[in-house]
Formats: C-alpha cells, sequence, structure tokens
C-alpha cells in the first residue's frame, strides 16, 4: 500500500520535474524573441516569477483557488469519464455552453434576491452542460460514434453558440463589443476581497465538495462500482447484468454537469458577463489535471490547485520574465507526454515502485472504430 | 422546370437542390482545396489504422507542420529571396518550407509511433498528447512571432488551366475544379489512387493490411509487425506534414494558433466513412469539404427569391459550425456498419522466444 501511494506520487512528481527541465530548454531557444537577447539564466526567472506570483503572497494564494476551481472541476469530469472507459475531450464545449446559459439565465434574474437568482442560474448551467455531455454519450451508447471524435466537434459547434448567442439574443445594449448583460444579483457573492483586485468568490469550495461527492459515488455507491467495472472492463460487466449503455450515458452527463457547473462558477463569480469569444483552454488543461491526479478525485484536487497556481503566477511571470502566458500550455502539455510516457519518467528516477497506471484506458482505445466493447489480445 | 419551384414547401426542396448543384459547379475549386488538408489527413490515418495504430494526433501534426513549414520557408526566404517562378510560383524558400513541414510531420510521427508501438501508451492518450502539445509550442510561438513578425514566403500559385478545357459547356467546371489548384491539391488526386491501388494490389498492402487485420498471424509468416506498424506510421507523417504545408504554404500564407480547428478530427471521420480506404475517405472529404463551402457560397453568392430569405436569414455561426455537425451527424449513422481494422487500437507485444 505505501509502495503503491508512493509510486503514484512519484511518477507525477517525476513527470514535473521532467517537464520544467524540457521547459527551460524552450525557454533558453526561444529567449531572444522573449527579450530581445539570448538569456541562459531566464527560465529561472520565468520559474521564480510563477512561485512568487501563485504562493508566495495572499493574493497570489487567492488567485491559485479561483484559478484552480474550473481545473478542478472539469478534471474530476474528465476523471469520472475515464474511471467509465470514456474519454471525455469536451470539456471546453460542456464549460462553454454552461457558461452561456448561466450568463443567461444570470442575466434574466439579475434584479432577482441573490440567494435564490445564482442557485437557479448555477442549477441551469449543470443542467444545460449535463445535457450536453448526454449528446456525446448517447451516440457511444447506441451508435457507436466514437467520444473522442463527437467531443471534440461539440466543442467547436459550443464556440459558434457561444457567438451566435451573444452576438445576438443575448448582447447587451449598449457595449462597444458584443457581451451579456451583467448578472447583477446573480453573481455568486464574494467571500474574500482584497486590495489591488484580488478577489475570491464562494465558488471557489464547489471543486471540493464536488470531489468529495465524486469520491463517494465512486467507491461507495453501487452505481459508481458499476461504472467502474464498466470502465475497467465492459465484458465482465455486462455478463454481471449491468447496463453499459445506460452507465456511458450517465457518466457522460456527469461530467456535462460538472463542466457547466465550471462554466457557471467562472461567468457568475469571476468575470460577471460573458463575452461573444470567450476564449479557454480548460477541455485540455483538465486532460493534464486527471493524468497528474491518477483519476482519483483527491490527486485531481491536489493537481488542480497546482495547475491553477501555474495559471495564476503566469500573469507575473509574463511581467516579469517577459514570457508570455501561454509558456503554461506549453509546460502543461509536457507534463501530459511524461506522464503518459512514464517508463521515461521511471528510468530517469530509478522508481521500481508499482505506480498503478490508469487501466481503464485500454477501453477508451478499445471502442475506437465503433466496437461496442474492448476486445482484450 | 421553373414550375416545379412554385410547388409550395416542396419547391422549396427543389429550389435548395438546384441552388445546392450551383454551389457545387461555382465554387468547384475552393470545395477540393478545403478537402486537401481532410483527404491527406485521412490517408495519413490510413496508413496508421490499416496497419492497426489509432492516430488521434492527425490534428496536432499538421499544427505542427503548419508552423515549421511557414517558419523554414520565412527564413529561408531570408537567406535566400528569389522571385517566384511562373511554375506553380515555385521559390526555393517555398521548396524548403514544404520539406521541412514534410519532416516535421514525420517526426512527430515517429513519436506516435514510439510512445504508441514500443512503449505501448494507450493510442488515443498517445495521440492526444501530441494534439495538446503542438497546440501549445506552436501556440506560445505564435503569440511571440506575433510581436516579432517574420516576413512570409508568400505561397504556392495554383495551376491556371486552359481556356479550352474550363470553357467545356457542362463538364467545364469539373477542370477547373481539378486543375486551378495549388501543387499540394493537385498531389492530393494522384496520392489517393497510388495509396488506393497500394494498398489493395501491393505486397506492401497485403502486409500492411495483415498487420492491421491479425497482427499475430502475420508475424508466424514472417512479417515484422512492429518494424511495419513503425514505418507505416512514420509515412502517414508524410500526408500529416504535407496537410500542414497546405494552410501555411499552399492555401494561405501565414500560421495562426490553431489555425487546423479541428480538421485532423474531422479527416479521421472522413477515414471512417470511407470505410477505411483511401478513395473512399477522399470522397467523405469532398463532402465535408463542400458543407464548409456552403456557407462560404451564402455569404458570396446567395440564392434569389423564396429560398434566399429563407437561407441569408440564417445566423452565419450556423453555417460556420456546419462541417462539425455532419462530422457528428455522419458518425452516428455510420460507425455501426463501417468495419475497423480488427487489431486497431491494439498494441503489439511479440511473444518472447523461450
Amino acid at each position: 500500500m505505501v509502495a503503491r501511494v508512493r509510486g503514484q506520487l512519484m511518477v507525477p512528481a517525476g513527470a514535473i520535474v521532467l517537464a520544467l527541465l524540457v521547459g527551460a530548454v524552450i525557454i533558453i531557444l526561444t529567449s531572444p524573441l522573449a527579450t530581445g537577447g539570448f538569456d541562459p539564466t531566464l527560465p529561472l526567472v520565468t520559474y521564480w516569477a510563477i512561485v512568487q506570483g501563485s504562493l508566495l503572497s495572499v493574493n497570489g494564494l487567492i488567485d491559485t483557488l479561483v484559478s484552480a476551481t474550473p481545473l478542478i472541476l472539469v478534471g474530476l469530469s474528465v476523471g469520472f469519464c475515464f474511471k467509465a472507459g470514456l474519454f471525455n475531450i469536451g470539456g471546453q464545449g460542456q464549460f462553454l455552453t454552461g457558461a452561456v446559459t448561466a450568463a443567461a439565465v444570470g442575466g434574466v434574474l439579475s434584479g432577482a434576491p441573490p440567494f435564490i437568482a445564482a442557485p437557479i442560474a448555477i442549477l441551469a448551467a449543470m443542467a444545460m452542460g449535463a445535457v450536453y455531455g448526454l449528446i456525446p454519450g448517447f451516440l457511444k451508447a447506441f451508435t457507436g460514434a466514437h467520444e473522442v471524435v463527437t467531443t471534440i466537434m461539440l466543442n467547436y459547434i459550443a464556440i459558434q453558440l457561444v457567438a451566435f448567442l451573444i452576438q445576438g439574443p443575448l448582447r447587451a445594449e449598449g457595449s462597444s463589443f458584443a457581451r451579456s448583460a451583467d448578472v447583477g444579483n446573480s453573481a455568486i457573492p464574494v467571500i474574500i476581497n482584497m486590495a489591488g483586485g484580488h478577489q475570491a468568490h464562494l465558488g471557489i469550495i464547489f471543486p471540493f465538495i464536488a470531489a468529495a461527492i465524486i469520491w463517494w459515488v465512486l467507491y461507495r455507491t453501487t452505481i459508481g462500482f458499476e461504472i467502474r467495472t464498466v470502465g475497467a472492463n465492459p465484458d465482465a460487466a455486462r455478463y454481471a447484468g449491468m447496463r453499459p449503455r445506460l452507465l456511458i450515458v450517465l457518466a457522460m452527463s456527469v461530467a456535462g454537469l460538472l463542466g457547466g457547473l465550471a462554466g457557471a462558477s467562472e461567468i457568475l463569480g469571476v468575470s460577471g458577463y460573458m463575452p461573444a469569444a470567450y476564449s479557454t483552454n480548460v477541455g485540455f488543461d483538465a486532460i493534464t489535471v486527471a493524468l497528474l491526479g491518477r483519476v482519483h478525485p483527491l490527486g485531481i484536487v491536489f493537481a488542480g490547485l497546482l495547475l491553477g497556481a501555474m495559471r495564476a503566477g503566469a500573469g507575473l511571470m509574463q511581467i516579469q520574465a517577459g514570457v508570455p502566458v501561454q509558456m503554461i500550455d506549453v509546460l502543461q502539455g509536457v507534463i501530459l507526454f511524461f506522464l503518459a510516457a512514464d517508463i521515461v519518467v521511471r528510468r530517469v528516477f530509478r522508481i521500481h515502485a508499482a505506480a498503478g497506471g490508469v487501466e481503464e484506458l485500454s477501453t477508451v482505445t478499445g471502442t475506437y472504430g465503433g466496437k461496442t466493447t474492448a476486445s482484450q489480445p | 422546370m421553373n414550375g416545379l419551384f412554385d410547388v409550395p414547401v416542396l419547391g422549396l426542396v427543389f429550389q435548395l437542390l438546384d441552388y445546392l448543384v450551383t454551389v457545387v459547379t461555382l465554387n468547384g475549386p475552393i470545395i477540393l482545396a478545403l478537402a486537401t488538408p481532410l483527404a491527406l489527413g485521412a490517408l495519413s490515418g490510413v496508413m496508421c489504422e490499416r496497419s492497426g495504430v489509432v492516430n488521434i494526433g492527425i490534428e496536432g501534426m499538421m499544427l505542427a507542420s503548419a508552423f515549421v513549414g511557414w517558419f523554414v520557408a520565412a527564413l529561408a526566404a531570408q537567406a535566400m529571396p528569389a522571385a517566384p517562378s511562373a511554375f506553380f510560383g515555385i521559390t526555393p524558400a517555398l521548396l524548403i518550407g514544404l520539406l521541412a513541414a514534410v519532416l516535421c510531420g514525420m517526426l512527430v510521427s515517429a513519436l506516435h509511433a514510439w510512445l504508441s508501438i514500443s512503449l505501448r501508451v494507450d493510442q488515443i492518450i498517445s495521440g492526444t498528447i501530441i494534439n495538446i502539445v503542438a497546440a501549445g509550442i506552436t501556440g506560445y510561438l505564435d503569440v511571440l512571432f506575433s510581436t516579432n513578425p517574420l516576413p512570409t514566403a508568400g505561397k504556392f500559385a495554383p495551376f491556371v488551366p486552359p481556356d479550352v478545357l474550363t470553357g467545356l459547356p457542362l463538364v467545364g467546371w469539373l477542370f477547373k475544379m481539378f486543375l486551378a489548384q495549388g501543387p499540394i491539391t493537385l498531389s492530393v488526386i494522384i496520392l489517393v489512387v497510388a495509396l488506393e491501388i497500394l494498398l489493395f494490389r501491393s505486397r506492401w498492402g497485403l502486409r500492411t493490411r495483415a498487420v492491421g487485420e491479425h497482427p499475430k498471424a502475420a508475424e508466424t509468416v514472417g512479417i515484422d509487425v512492429i518494424r511495419l506498424r513503425y514505418r507505416n506510421v512514420i509515412l502517414g507523417g508524410v500526408f500529416a506534414g504535407l496537410a500542414g504545408a497546405w494552410f501555411t504554404l499552399d492555401f494561405g500564407n501565414s500560421f495562426q494558433g490553431g489555425m487546423t480547428g479541428g480538421r485532423g478530427f474531422i479527416a479521421l471521420a472522413a477515414l471512417i466513412f470511407g470505410r477505411w480506404r483511401p478513395v473512399g475517405a477522399f470522397l467523405a472529404a469532398l463532402l465535408f469539404a463542400a458543407s464548409s463551402a456552403l456557407g462560404i457560397a451564402i455569404r458570396t453568392t446567395p440564392p434569389s427569391g423564396e429560398l434566399g430569405t429563407i437561407l441569408t436569414s440564417i445566423p452565419e455561426e450556423v453555417f460556420a459550425a456546419l462541417p462539425y455537425i455532419v462530422t457528428i451527424v455522419i458518425l452516428a449513422g455510420v460507425v455501426g456498419r463501417s468495419i475497423a481494422p480488427a487489431a486497431d487500437g491494439q498494441p503489439y507485444e511479440r511473444e518472447s522466444a523461450t
């Protein structure tokens, strides 16, 4: 047990260390573009700025929690699907449909009493996210269309849907750019308010509640057991009398619901309105979060906090080191690479402990190409 | 003929069909051009999946190659400026860029091969990593180069077919569609036919299909499964690299972050819709491209009459989303009936010779 937990921690830690090294090489190579001159010390300046901007001040910690909120929620969404043998790359679409719903309902209820308006807007966003997750779940269960392609297509459709709604029916009067109306009383209340615009909304507790519920559902309920069985071995699940199709639809809907909640917490808690070109990378980030957290709710919380810290520190990094915030996307991608190629990490750091990889992943590829169940070779 | 258009409701359907025919005949060249990255992506998928390796990473391979092709061509153009030749507007810089894009495609494919064949990482995870890393790094570099702009190397020029051919009644538009194209698009047609023949009529094709359907049986008759899979996946990278070069050296002449816009995934849908055959995938790519072209056509040449009022009142976002919607509908309708190679997605483990 101890060895297993240690293995589970060592591989992610090793992946992060190697990713920081690869990131350092990229930063040095591109330093002439970022700062105007070749600068081999730039990685140290960059990484120190990230740490400073995220962990070494109260403001930084607040920003970290706020940035981590959508990452953990969508990370849980991706992780929950992994447990069911599904790969949800549709976090972005589920987030966006939830966000635009929160903006619409929140805008309508902006004059209603706060304790009614905010919950209704959040619930509406969660419902919309669940519907948007249900679509690929249904398609997978009943037609065999693999969720990896359908969820990505739905992401692009969601971007167009948001653009249409915000430029059309939801556009607020009297603003210089296309955006929805202020959510007013539907806003999630601010619980911490520091000088300089560093605020935390009540929604920062959502990921922790969600993680606890997801853990309870997965490991303490029959439905959770069935979902994990379907993910580990769909054939065995069917022979045991479970209904894989129903479980697939259910898992994708729950995933969408979490994505919708993440969208709502960003609109109602952070921005207060939605612009037409709302750009988010949360769907991809969440995959890194889920795998870094070893597809376990507790691990996902820590992984989300870590990547949230990187996002929170990105602003200071750009100011102090001149490295664009997109460097965080690079680092996350490289972390993900080393997590998957964990054999590299193990060799470099001589980790022998069993790391307990994610067995359900074989179901993800096994059902590609319309096979309804994964057949083991 | 025109009387049909006045029938209530049904008349609208006739008007729509008539308009669709007009769209296809007028926009043939743009349809084939837009089909190019989809078809090339699907060919890359054919190479991988026919030998049993799922390749979700085509999108990332295209994106990386699009950037590298543009970047290397721009550097080469600075080092050796040259006037574009009359033949496809070729300059040394463009050729070097094209070569770099293809090499980049092969290199990223080699990474996918190493991850999925040797390390036996889950193949969909491996492909997804390639997509995320490619989007991350090219997005980062795009931001850096937008503050330090690099002059473009230009792009290939389309072939100008003789008026005698394009002016022909009834079939003239076909000549225009298939000939008035840049070099990468023109090569697609040749590559599709060549790969179809090779896959089903050559020794390599037979071996590839054997490895994709039943690797153990293939190994017992002396085929090196691992080696063939490596070779095919890396060669598949050539097509992904060409598709990337199309974005920045043929269709456009500059790079933007995320410019592939999910086409790598639509290519996978075309592959499935085309039943894992090159010609089928190419026809499917044409269909997807036509759905993209419809949105363009309605903005540039809207239909007249009642149909025009209806179509132009549909928000442009609907047409922008149309290729993605068509992809989902086709996947949902077709997947069950389109059979993937039996060993697609399964890592191969050689039995130990003890």
